[in-house]
């Protein structure tokens, strides 16, 4: 191993710790969304999901064949997901209109 | 020391080895690339607050895409990154397809919409998780490890699961058997019980072996049988349940994007991934406590009978009396009240008949009516779904009122029903035996007069006869909500008569 045993268990507590923070966070912010925006929250967070186009971008751009292929793979997917998540999300919200 | 570092990405990325001659710039920019990823997580977050009002909700949606764009440009400065043209390639591609579809969508079939994407999420989730894994050192983290097999199970699941959501959303039959209706065979659940061990397995088979052709291959069964397990759990799921499904497969996704972040060490998407995530928990939340239902309840599925042909007319057991009228008796009705409150159910989004219902709303607002529309929070196929259709048609959102609209009822003259069923059945607050006793519903039954827009007397997808239909001041007017709505809406302009 060339990280030491401690330093392992750093790394992953640290990313844990962010994790259990940030699901606090997603709670506090969405509990607070009213019923008739439901729809457009979930396209939006949908479209957020889409973040793991930041892995597949490294990925695609790396050495390998195998990773090259898969990792054109995610980006059109997930490309998909955050180009057709907010589009349609930024729709929906534009017909919402005031009296 | 010439074994391979794991090569990690984004902000964690590991401190070059000492003597690199580019050694501060390194630093610089992984401090660059890191406070990115700072500024978009918190792009996300100010975006996601903002979706709480409707006057906010356009900007925060904006915010948010600005916190990807950041976060993707600031990822192409990675070091790992040797060629562009497979990136460039990927991302025409990818957003081509997305502009496409998102532009061409019809407003009521958005619930599908929403779970392809989420498919799509969860699919490069799983792909990114399994490439890494090939490019695994000898030696691998136990953390990244367990992290890349969770990453493809949930991946996997959210991927096939939500394809199966969008197949009963968008009413596919397999061998004349309707899709949506709950697929259920036996020892179902032992089955599902079985993979999960299974999977559990493999993984600790490939956590103990981690690399080799036998790890892959074992891999290889994880995706496999993930994959199953996604269309398992959602097959035994009624189409009336799906906002519970399309909630859920919100969720997955996001936690399939947190569990790559962890495989690749990357707190973007570790923070991003878990918002959404926490997001669709709450949603679950709210959607299972709207049919005072445990989610345990809603994924076991089976339950009622799922959505009927439309048409198909089953028996009314015994003598029942129900009384109907036809759209110029309820223009009549409606040209003597002062206020009505609409609630609208999926029946409505079948008939695309959002237009008429918004023109009728009009209409009797402009005689001064008092009119408002009553939203049960699992109206339709997903969460808000009837708000969206009313949006669409121009209905003010100050007119859509959720369950709190219950106290005025008592006070209102007409209460129309458009295609709504068991939302609206009163035997949800005093049959015990009923399945759905002790769900919150719209008591429209306490309005001076019920009018229900409906098809048929057909059950709704509890399966279930609804004493509202029979009540004394429920009067029924059968036909197609479009129909049957755009007729009121002639009779009360005059143009009735001419027909």
């Amino acid at each position: 191993m060339m990280l030491a045993e401690t330093s392992v268990l750093e790394l992953f507590l640290d990313n844990f710790v962010v994790f259990v923070l940030a699901m606090f966070v997603g709670f506090e912010v969405i509990s607070k969304v009213p019923p008739i925006l439901h729809t457009p929250l979930t396209s939006g967070a949908n479209a957020i999901s889409g973040i793991t186009i930041v892995g597949s971008l490294v990925m695609a751009g790396s050495e390998p064949t195998l990773s090259k292929v898969l990792g054109f793979v995610a980006i059109v997917c997930a490309m998909t997901n955050v180009v057709g998540g907010y589009l349609v999300t930024n729709r929906m919200l534009k017909m919402f209109k005031k009296r | 020391m010439t074994q391979t570092l794991p090569r990690l990405t984004g902000i964690m990325a590991q401190a070059p080895e000492p003597g690199f001659a580019w050694h501060l710039s390194e630093d610089t920019r992984l401090a660059l690339v890191s406070l990115v990823y700072l500024v978009a997580a918190a792009l996300f977050i100010f975006g996601l607050k903002r979706m709480s009002h409707p006057r906010t909700a356009r900007s925060g949606n904006l915010t948010s895409s600005l916190g990807m764009l950041l976060a993707i440009v600031v990822t192409l400065l990675d070091r790992a990154i040797v060629s562009y043209t497979v990136i460039a390639a990927g991302v025409i591609v990818g957003s081509i397809i997305g502009a496409t579809i998102a532009l061409r969508v019809r407003m009521t079939a958005m619930p599908q919409m929403v779970g392809f994407l989420n498919g799509s999420g969860g699919l490069a989730s799983a792909v990114v998780a399994f490439a890494e894994f090939s490019n695994l050192p000898a030696d691998p983290r136990l953390d990244t490890l367990i992290s890349v097999l969770l990453a493809v199970l949930i991946g996997m699941v959210t991927f096939t699961g939500s394809m199966v959501a969008y197949g009963k959303l968008e009413g596919w039959k397999i061998r004349g058997v309707a899709l949506s209706s709950p697929i259920t065979f036996r020892m179902q659940h032992w089955l599902n019980l079985l993979l999960g061990l299974v999977v559990i397995a493999l993984g600790t088979l490939v956590t103990l072996h981690s690399t080799g052709a036998a790890a892959v291959t074992m891999a290889v069964g994880i995706v496999l049988i993930s994959a199953l397990l996604g269309v398992l759990l959602v097959i035994p799921i009624g189409g009336a349940d799906m906002p519970v499904v399309i909630c859920l497969l919100n969720s997955y996704s996001g936690l399939a994007a947190m569990t790559t972040g962890f495989v690749l060490d990357n707190r973007c998407l570790i923070i991003t991934g878990s918002l959404v995530g926490a997001s669709g928990i709450i949603l679950t939340k709210i959607m299972c406590k709207a049919m005072n239902r445990s989610l345990i309840n809603v994924v076991a599925g089976g339950f009622g009978t799922g959505d009927l042909a439309p048409g198909a007319v089953p028996a009314p057991g015994g003598e029942v009396i129900v009384r109907r009228m036809d759209a110029e008796e309820a223009a009549m009705v409606l040209e003597g009240v002062s206020s009505v409150i609409i609630v609208p159910g999926y029946g409505m989004a079948v008939a695309q008949a959002q237009h008429a219902v918004a023109d009728l709303a009009a209409m009797l607002a402009k005689r001064g009516v008092n009119v408002r529309f009553g939203i049960h929070p699992v109206a339709g196929r997903m969460p808000g779904h009837m708000n969206i259709l009313l949006a669409e048609a121009n209905v003010p959102y100050e007119l859509l009122h959720d369950l709190e609209i219950n106290s005025e009822f008592d006070q209102c003259d007409v209460a129309l029903v458009i295609g709504a069923n068991d939302v609206v059945n009163p035997a949800a607050r005093h049959n015990k035996s009923s399945p759905i006793y002790g769900m919150p519903i719209l008591d429209v039954d306490k309005a001076r007069t019920v009018m229900v827009c409906k098809r048929s007397l057909n059950p709704g997808f509890a399966g279930i006869e609804n004493e509202l239909f029979t009540r004394e001041n429920t009067v029924m007017l059968f036909g197609d909500a479009k129909t049957v709505v755009g007729n009121i809406v002639k009779e009360l302009t005059g143009q009735g008569g001419a027909q």
